[in-house]
């Protein structure tokens, strides 16, 4: 039986020597690309393929927010621009500038950092690296530099909207909102909600509180339930994970709430009424075809809005929401986007006009 | 019988050799994580070779590797410190939020020259994490608390005091969830300024050696590392405190009739052991990250730690070489996605294949050598 054993063991050591053995050899020469469509070739013969690839903050590629929706965007350009997509994934904060360099090195025309937290990595990439163009999403400079674009997103267009359902909707005539933490992108959220919910229903009364934190669903959760006992029927969140303590508290006590970032319905469908969308895949997407089209926004900030589809409610607002109101919604939405209504995203504007 | 005489003497050659074992384990991990590869539809050779090429065909690769096993190399110190002495430090992973604390408050408040400054703060960060850990120590010996339950506890204080101090007021920077970044004379980072200047890009654009490999922020902390694996080795083997410590993990019992105080071994193990974590917080503070950051979860600095001492077979020598292997595990995996197109989960699951059999020579050892107990009773039969 030991002898057996051995053998075997010796077999597999060979193989592996075989294995190291075959690595090197095929390591010399280029991997073959995936077969190219057909498409694909079309566009080979105009113009060399572009290469696009992000890196991940630590919630990874599948974390049911931006980072997943961000990857949605890249498939989108690979499927339909012919972009070649690819992404590496932080698993802690010092992974930033290590993974900005290895797709750095890949040859990459254009590299994304996800989420603001990357904002320090990529301007000192972009500094080092000033032939490299960079982007990141959720993220302005005051000096950006030519060859990055700061992304953002006109996150109170689409609270405005979610706020006015929730002021049609509401039937205490209070709702809630809670923020991750006290600072300027979530002021967006918190004062176009309030403007919303004020444009609907002039008596409603709103509950606001901050978690400080994007991370603490049971903080979330005690706060929401709170704001239900208080009277609140629907909770809007801007806190990501703490909302998901949001959201659970809506599903115990059987109240309403609204999401953020992506469409979050399905984490609580009966009790998700709508969510306020910001649509980071359209954004890249667009950048993409900029890039492709060769005029690449480099140093600036693009901002995102109601108007070109970077933000929005969530498309399975009309499982909840009457249709009536959603027409009501379409219309608003026509209205901000014609500059007719005023949208606020920080306290001053919105005690100057509510 | 010629063979099985052969066969016979490589097996007794390998059962007496230890690293041979791990030698083994590590061909085997490969290889069963080449199979897990191969099954999700990846070409396993093309995926090791992307491995090996981007860890070590350039110098700022080979550094990152470095920079990469430092921290890891330190909290593998502090578990395997411990479990000599008989406690299983799973609070690595605090002891190390704790140094990387107060590296970063030390860091930025105090201004000193950086020749006071650095080990001023790397001493602080050892400090205090070692006093985090000695609370563990305490519980175990008066109140017989569980080590692995407390540290598991101290692990989530940590954390959320870290959410806490990075929120305060004058050491938050503004609209962002970090603190402010130490002072540069507290940074280790090689050649920090020098670098960034305007000269000094000029001369590293014409030397690619250097150039390539300082794009990176290489720092001591490595030889600091090393200097703390030696330290640790002296202290356990050529010590009298070490013995004791060891007597005490050996057997409790025998070294208080020995006339050991256990408790005061338990406090004092645990307190190095968290000191041990701590400079890893500090010198990743001094050398990485320059500042900390508001964490959903814990970073897993300590838990990698607890692999790579397994995997060293909890001996500085073999935790060292482990830490560099374990970072290029990382390192090298975080290529393969962008080169091969597989997703990340499966490029995870590969490394930890490899990890977990990387992790168990003592099975193989004990399975070989249970082959040979079975096959001698076979032969008496």
């Amino acid at each position: 039986m030991f002898k057996k054993m051995l053998a075997l063991m010796l077999v597999l050591l060979l193989m592996a020597t075989a294995l190291v053995g075959c690595g090197g050899g095929t390591a010399e020469e280029p991997a073959p690309a995936e077969e190219p469509t057909e498409e694909q070739v079309e566009e080979q013969v105009e113009e060399p393929q572009l290469k696009m690839a992000m890196v991940t903050d630590v919630g990874g590629v599948n974390d049911e927010s931006f980072n997943e929706s961000a990857w949605n965007g890249h498939q989108k350009a690979r499927d339909e621009l012919g972009f070649e997509v690819s992404y590496v994934e932080s698993e802690q904060d010092a992974d930033y500038e290590r993974n900005l360099e290895t797709l750095l090195d890949a040859g990459n025309d254009l590299i994304w950092g996800i989420g603001f937290m990357m904002g320090d990595a990529i301007a000192e990439a972009a500094d080092f690296n000033p032939d490299q163009k960079y982007a990141i999403i959720d993220s302005a400079y005051d000096d950006t530099p030519d060859n990055v674009v700061g992304v953002l997103f006109k996150a109170e267009e689409a609270s405005f909207l979610v706020g006015y359902i929730a002021g049609k909707m509401t039937e205490t005539g209070k709702v809630g909102f809670v923020g991750g933490m006290d600072f300027p992108v979530i002021h967006g959220f918190h004062y176009g909600f309030m403007a919303g919910v004020k444009y609907a229903n002039p008596d409603a009364e709103v509950l606001v509180q901050y978690a400080d934190s994007f991370v603490d669903a049971a903080r979330g959760k005690a706060i929401a339930n709170q704001m239900y006992q208080q009277g609140a029927d629907i909770v809007f969140h801007a806190a990501g994970g703490t909302g998901d303590g949001v959201i659970e508290a809506a599903r115990e006590q059987d109240k309403y709430a609204i999401g953020v970032d992506m469409d979050q319905n399905h984490l609580a469908p009966d009790n998700v009424i709508t969510s306020a969308m910001k649509r980071v895949d359209n954004a890249i997407f667009m950048i993409a075809e900029d890039l492709k089209a060769g005029n690449f926004p480099g140093g600036q900030t693009v901002v995102f809005g109601l108007e070109d589809g970077g933000v929005g409610i969530a498309p399975t607002s009309d499982k909840h929401v009457p249709a009536e109101i959603l027409e009501e919604v379409a219309e608003v939405e026509r209205q901000i986007i014609a500059g007719e209504i005023f949208v606020p995203d920080n306290k001053d504007d919105y005690d100057a006009n509510y | 019988m010629k063979s099985k005489a052969f066969f016979e003497k490589i097996a007794t050659y390998i059962t007496k050799w230890t690293f041979g074992f791990s030698i083994i384990s590590i061909i085997l991990g490969f290889i069963i994580g080449a199979a897990t590869l191969a099954l999700a539809g990846f070409n396993p050779i093309e995926a090791y070779g992307i491995m090996a090429r981007g860890v070590l065909t350039r110098p700022s690769y080979v550094a990152w590797t470095i920079i990469g096993s430092t921290p890891i190399i330190l909290t593998a110190l502090s578990v395997a410190f411990a479990f000599k002495t008989g406690l299983f430090n799973i609070g690595a992973e605090g002891q190390f939020m704790i140094g990387a604390i107060t590296a970063a408050m030390v860091g930025y408040f105090v201004e000193l020259p950086a020749i006071i400054h650095i080990p001023l703060v790397l001493i602080s960060a050892i400090v205090a994490a070692g006093l985090w850990g000695g609370i563990a120590g305490v519980l175990k010996a008066k109140f017989g608390v569980h080590e692995v339950i407390s540290t598991i506890m101290l692990n989530w204080i940590a954390l959320y005091l870290n959410n806490y101090i990075v929120l305060l007021e004058g050491l938050r920077r503004a609209t962002s969830q970090r603190t402010h970044e130490i002072q540069r004379s507290a940074s280790i980072v090689i050649l920090e300024q020098w670098k960034r200047s305007p000269e000094g890009r000029e001369w590293l654009r014409g030397h690619d050696f250097f150039g390539d490999a300082l794009r990176t922020p290489l720092n001591w902390g490595f030889i600091i590392a090393i200097i703390f694996a030696v330290i640790v080795w002296y202290i356990l083997n050529k010590t009298t405190l070490g013995y004791e410590l060891k007597a005490v993990g050996y057997n409790r019992h025998a070294a208080e009739y020995g006339g050991i105080n256990v408790s005061k071994s338990m406090f004092t193990s645990m307190v190095i052991a968290g000191g041990l974590a701590g400079a890893a917080g500090g010198l990743h503070v001094m050398g990485i990250s320059k500042s900390i950051a508001s964490l959903a979860a814990m970073e897993g600095y300590g838990f990698n730690g607890i692999a790579v001492a397994l995997i060293g077979g909890n001996a500085s020598i073999g935790i060292v070489f482990a830490g560099l292997l374990f970072s290029a595990l990382q390192y090298g995996g975080s290529k393969i996605q962008p080169a091969l197109g597989a997703p990340s989960e499966v490029i995870n699951i590969m490394i930890g294949t490899i990890v977990f059999f990387i992790a168990m020579p003592k099975l193989i050892k004990y399975s070989l050598q249970n082959f040979k107990k079975k096959r001698g009773a076979k032969n008496v039969r």
